[in-house]
């Protein structure tokens, strides 16, 4: 059978190839001389011209990046918050999904476009009270406060009402006339069966707040405290023409992050593209 | 009269029917609707007043202006800079993102062997943080040590003074943007291509059209929700552009990458000007607001193709 997506000219195929080797390329490029110049020693990044390929693997500059910075610190401070709010969302998320799938009440409509709203009102545009808000009862500096604000996601709810919605109303109908009450219900029968669903929000979430800049840039001031964003932006700043220490500091914070993209890639996709779907 | 009350109370008026409904859901609700009206709804109100007052350096409110920080907005130059910035900046990373994503998302569309490598590595970016992607692409502007301009010298091209020049300095920062922003379109547009069905192309090669026509007639046309959505996010998130601009430039040189944000930032965060800074955060929320007001009557009206 002829599929309009499958070239049988070998000709064709071959400028295809070169093609999605050139995109490749270039999206992977920054992160190639990333990586590369993080192994560099400090007389080879100097020497012009810039290499292009590796020629040196100088693991060194790893333990020198930790000790300039409490790399592994930042990495558990960002754990804790990107942890925190994950587990929060899922929590929250599912709560008020199952309300708004299952349970019928007045005024579904009206507290729907208000999680709705949620998602119309850029951050920035309330930050500052945020940022006073913290400042006065002192959690500048905190895990709670890098955490409390992003506890609950509109996102999430949608994300989850959806799958919710797709399982069968007589099954709620038939646990209730067992007697079943609606927690037992959503965390029995319902969470177990939305694992999928959650494992998207799970993920969505996790990377979404370990990736985070202004927010943990504006509530913590001492290092120890510090997020892996703004740490490694410190770092640069300290190490001006170290850019092998720099470099060797951005990777491995990128490591959490990679992984993530390849262990669970289905489910950041999936929830990258869930705004896209409408319902 | 006693049994007669409890039947009726045990079937419930319509009114203590709601009531009870209502009550069952609402622990379900409240712990969201909490953290929306302590962090989301209040602030925004919050934010509305202290755009209206003066205040003493720790940001409390001293002294009712009215509203002056809006009048000094429209005339004052830092804030039409941050304005036409934030344009510049929007029309120098949409447009990009959407070009790119749509070429490597057609190309990763295409069955041949190990596509799905090229689709892994063509989405890698999502997983990347602004902060990264500025520090990665801020030593390949490195005037010395920098890739970049030795590439470029090897076409002959003379270096480009890239985070130096307020002329070449938004572009800079831009580059990153579109960078990370082509690994969500690819990822977006593949997706709304694989829904796709393989058969409607197939009747289109049976009416002879080569893969370019496909592409154009029916690829693009179906794709039109996704490429609407794409836009969208793509257009909010580059209003919103903070991350990129505070690693790379700090707004400099010259104010000339001083998007919106920062500006908002540098207001209120090294100059303590809480209520003008706010003004200026509602400023971006009409114009966020009026994006998604016009995304949602499009989406309703216009990209419909069923």
């Amino acid at each position: 059978m002829m599929k309009f997506l499958h070239f049988k000219n070998p000709i064709v195929k071959v400028l295809l190839y070169l093609l999605l080797i050139a995109g490749a390329v270039v999206m992977i490029f920054p992160l190639y001389t990333g990586v590369l110049t993080s192994f560099l020693g400090p007389e080879t990044i100097s020497s012009y011209p810039p290499k292009l390929f590796p020629v040196e693997f100088r693991w060194q500059n790893y333990i020198d990046a930790s000790r300039q910075a409490p790399l592994l610190r930042f990495i558990l401070n960002s754990f804790i918050q990107s942890g925190g709010v994950m587990i929060m969302q899922l929590i929250t998320a599912s709560l008020a999904a199952f309300a708004f799938a299952f349970l019928p009440f007045k005024g579904k409509n009206i507290a729907f476009l208000v999680f709705l709203s949620t998602m119309m009102i850029p951050w920035e545009s309330t930050i500052i009270p945020n940022y006073l808000f913290i400042q006065k009862i002192g959690w500048t500096d905190t895990y709670q406060g890098l955490i409390s604000p992003f506890m609950a996601t509109a996102f999430g709810t949608f994300l989850l009402r959806q799958f919710f919605m797709s399982i069968p109303k007589d099954l709620y109908d038939a646990a209730k006339m067992d007697g079943c009450s609606n927690v037992r219900f959503l965390t029995s029968i319902l969470l177990p069966l939305a694992r999928p669903a959650l494992g998207t929000l799970a993920v969505y979430s996790f990377l979404q707040t370990y990736n985070q800049y202004l927010w943990p840039l504006l509530i913590t001031n001492s290092t120890n405290m510090r997020t892996v964003q703004i740490g490694i932006t410190m770092l640069q700043v300290f190490e001006r023409e170290q850019w092998q220490i720099v470099m060797a500091g951005v990777v491995t914070i990128m490591i959490p992050t990679l992984f993530l993209f390849f262990a669970a890639n289905r489910q950041l996709i999936r929830g990258l593209t869930a705004g896209a779907i409408k319902g | 009269m006693e049994g007669q009350k409890t039947a009726h109370y045990k079937h419930g008026t319509p009114f203590q029917k709601e009531l009870k409904n209502w009550l069952a859901a609402l622990p379900f609700l409240l712990p969201s609707i909490i953290v929306f009206t302590v962090f989301i709804f209040i602030p925004l109100i919050r934010s509305i007043v202290l755009s209206m007052y003066g205040t003493n350096p720790i940001g409390q409110m001293t002294s009712f202006v009215g509203l002056k920080y809006y009048q000094r907005l429209f005339t004052s130059d830092q804030f039409i800079n941050s304005l036409t910035v934030t344009l510049k900046f929007v029309l120098y990373t949409v447009p990009g993102v959407i070009l790119l994503g749509l070429i490597l998302s057609t190309l990763g569309n295409i069955r041949l062997k190990g596509i799905s490598v090229f689709r892994i590595l063509f989405s890698l970016t999502i997983a990347i943080s602004g902060a990264t992607a500025a520090l990665l692409f801020m030593f390949l502007y490195h005037p010395i040590l920098g890739i970049f301009n030795y590439l470029l010298s090897l076409i002959g091209v003379s270096a480009i003074p890239w985070l130096i020049d307020p002329k070449w300095a938004l572009i800079a920062v831009a580059i990153p943007r579109i960078w990370l922003g082509t690994g969500f379109a690819t990822v977006l547009l593949l997706a709304g291509m694989q829904g796709i069905p393989e058969e409607y192309y197939e009747a289109a090669k049976i009416d002879g059209a080569g893969f370019w026509q496909g592409w154009r007639l029916i690829t693009v046309p179906l794709l039109t929700p996704s490429l609407f959505f794409l836009l969208v996010v793509t257009t909010l998130n580059a209003f919103q552009t903070f991350t990129e601009v505070n690693v790379l430039t700090n707004g400099g040189p010259i104010n000339s990458t001083e998007v919106m944000v920062q500006s908002i930032y540098r207001s209120f965060y090294f100059n303590g000007q809480y209520g003008y800074a706010s003004a200026q955060a509602l400023v971006l929320f009409v114009i966020i607001m009026a994006l998604t007001i016009i995304q949602f009557g499009v989406l309703e009206k216009k990209v419909n193709y069923e």
